[in-house]
């Protein structure tokens, strides 16, 4: 009956029992759409950054990172592209020559890196074929294509059959020029990556540099992300041998690019914290308001006390209002967070004219909410504490109360 | 047989600028079965005479014996349950759980003491009807007149099984029909459950109802009749 009692008691007053509710509720949507907003985005880039630029897993030669030395190559690649392509969590693995040149047109001249990749390969890796908004992506059949990014289109003013002279350092130390055909051009989120990326047959590039049957990179694509540390271990445990004698060294995503995990916990951090503060004040609100409640109902707590109820029974009745009222502002507003959240993760949060400014950090211009239920259910239990440790200091007073003070205000 | 014998009994104020002694030196035996009131002017003690013998306040001086219990000796969570189970309470200004109906206000402090479900909602439905409330027992205080809510405060008092039921000044919220009403029922009580009701009081009526008329002033008692 004490449960009932609390219950009740919380609609003795519905005014200040609606307002302490709404407190909790938009509190609560505050957070978790903060929360959905900066995990969304995170999402987006770690997502875009693996799909587009990165893959789950690398092998290169282990100084290859060091500086991209040109002659730091991986030889007997098919090896490596025939194990990883028989485990079953494997999309695909594309070889890749990478190199550093300058691009040049008539009118402007940029430092570049040249990918390069078997088309029908890389396509089962990275997704820019997608991403090419003009002409097509690279074909067997084109004369020494080159398919550029928007911004470098834009940059060294580019078209569609332009040509692009890139100009590098050999295998054997030689400077070479290199005529290439722009035949496509495409755009990703990330405006840094789209004007320094450029992509053309590993063919044309070996001719180039002067390197057959060996390259810089195998990168590998994974049906689902979440296998990354698996197929890590399996390919680290297939070429132990190979590894031992550094002629390869195997890196996931999360330790190409640490920047993008740090950045995933920090989001994991600030979502909290945010949430925290949000609570901290909430929970002065709370004790405000109960304190509030306490006071009227003194006389009726000093009754309670005089007829036989102890105070382990008030305290228990002072915490599951308090408890009662919290959860009903915390379910109402996760509730309508569930909803806030969903419905910008079905139509994102366009940002319009800002977007482009938020292309030249690597975000997309429209972010898709995302929120995991771990995070919800923290909520919830973030908002139980609160209310908990919120009730401790009314409860304090109620307590304090003597019965013999109240029923000579009753008298 | 006395179930409550009070012996020299003080109890003096001393966070005033000057002592009070609002109890002083008050030796008393109440026998099973009374129907007593404590009447005197305001200021004479009374109430702190009831509150003392309540366990609701610690005497500065003195025994309380109920049965055999020296409730001096007794600490705040022991005195708590020592109220819950042997001392009834009817207030001045009927004091029920506004939040509960009759019946729920009836058996909750069956509830505090740890009787089953069924067991004190059959007890609580025997008391309203006793009290004269049949048909209220799902209505809320504020639903009922000052006089039915005093009866369900009876109820709630009697509910507990005490030793005996300490009612201060209960008819001083009530209408002279609502009084008289209620006096009658508490001595119907009185007589048909041998209940011990001790009552401090101005009223008139309430002390031509009492068999037992204990006067107090200045805190001491000045005639016992």
């Amino acid at each position: 009956m004490i449960a009932s009692i609390a219950w009740r008691n919380l609609w003795r007053n519905k005014l200040r029992s609606f307002i302490i509710i709404a407190a909790v509720m938009v509190g609560i949507l505050g957070g978790v759409g903060s929360d959905g907003f900066m995990e969304g985005m995170v999402d987006q880039r770690v997502n875009t950054a693996i799909a587009n630029e990165l893959s789950n897993i690398q092998l290169h030669q282990p100084d290859f990172l060091l500086n991209n030395e040109i002659n730091y190559t991986i030889s007997n690649p098919d090896q490596y592209i025939e194990v990883a392509n028989q485990m079953p969590e494997v999309k695909g693995a594309s070889k890749r020559l990478i190199c550093g040149a300058m691009a040049s047109t008539a009118t402007a001249a940029t430092s570049v890196l040249i990918f390069g990749v078997i088309p029908e390969q890389e396509k089962k890796v990275t997704g820019i074929y997608q991403k090419v908004y003009s002409g097509n992506y690279l074909t067997d059949d084109q004369r020494i294509p080159v398919v550029v990014g928007k911004k470098l289109a834009d940059k060294l003013e580019l078209n569609i059959n332009s040509k692009l002279i890139v100009t590098l350092a050999d295998s054997s130390g030689t400077i070479t020029y290199g005529a290439f055909i722009v035949v496509g051009m495409y755009q990703t989120s990330n405006n840094l990556y789209d004007e320094a990326h450029i992509f053309v047959r590993i063919n044309d590039l070996g001719r180039l540099t002067g390197i057959t049957g060996q390259v810089h990179e195998i990168a590998i694509s994974l049906f689902d992300n979440e296998q990354t540390s698996l197929v890590f271990n399996k390919l680290s445990s297939s070429f132990k041998q190979q590894i031992d004698n550094k002629s390869i060294d195997i890196r996931t995503w999360e330790q190409l690019e640490p920047l993008l995990k740090s950045m995933i916990e920090m989001t994991a951090f600030f979502s909290y914290l945010f949430l925290v503060i949000i609570l901290i004040a909430l929970a002065f609100a709370i004790i405000n308001t109960m304190t509030m409640a306490i006071l009227e109902r003194k006389r009726e707590i000093g009754m309670l006390m005089a007829i036989g109820m102890n105070r382990g029974k008030i305290f228990t009745m002072i915490m599951l209002e308090t408890l009662f009222l919290a959860i009903v502002g915390g379910l109402v507003g996760l509730l309508m967070s569930y909803g806030l959240v969903e419905y910008y993760a079905h139509y994102g949060l366009d940002f319009g004219s800002m977007g482009s400014g938020m292309s030249y950090i690597g975000y997309d211009s429209i972010v898709y909410f995302k929120v995991t239920d771990g995070f919800y259910l923290a909520s919830f239990i973030l908002v139980a504490i609160t209310a908990v440790l919120s009730s401790i200091s009314p409860s304090i007073k109620a307590l304090k109360l003597n019965p013999v003070d109240a029923i000579r205000e009753l008298n | 047989m006395s179930i409550i014998q009070i012996n020299n009994l003080h109890k003096t104020y001393t966070d005033t600028k000057v002592p009070v002694k609002a109890v002083n030196g008050i030796s008393l035996s109440i026998e099973e079965g009374e129907f007593t009131a404590i009447v005197g002017p305001s200021g004479s003690g009374k109430t702190t005479f009831l509150n003392l013998m309540g366990g609701l306040d610690t005497p500065t001086e003195g025994d309380i014996l109920i049965g055999d219990k020296n409730i001096k000796d007794l600490n705040s969570r022991q005195l708590i349950d020592f109220r819950l189970h042997h001392i009834g309470f009817v207030f001045q200004s009927y004091n029920l759980i506004p939040v509960l109906t009759a019946i729920e206000n009836v058996a909750f402090i069956m509830e505090l003491q740890g009787i089953p479900k069924k067991e004190r909602h059959q007890i609580a439905m025997e008391l309203l009807k006793k009290t004269g409330l049949e048909g209220k027992e799902n209505y809320r205080p504020g639903e009922l007149s000052g006089g039915q809510q005093q009866r369900v405060s009876v109820a709630r008092a009697l509910a507990s099984k005490p030793k005996f039921i300490l009612a201060d000044e209960p008819t001083a919220n009530l209408d002279s029909a609502s009084t008289e009403d209620l006096l009658n029922m508490m001595a119907e009580l009185n007589k048909s459950e041998n209940m011990t009701f001790i009552f401090s009081t101005h009223d008139k009526r309430v002390m031509d109802k009492a068999r037992r008329i204990v006067t107090i002033d200045d805190g001491k008692v000045v005639s016992d009749v």
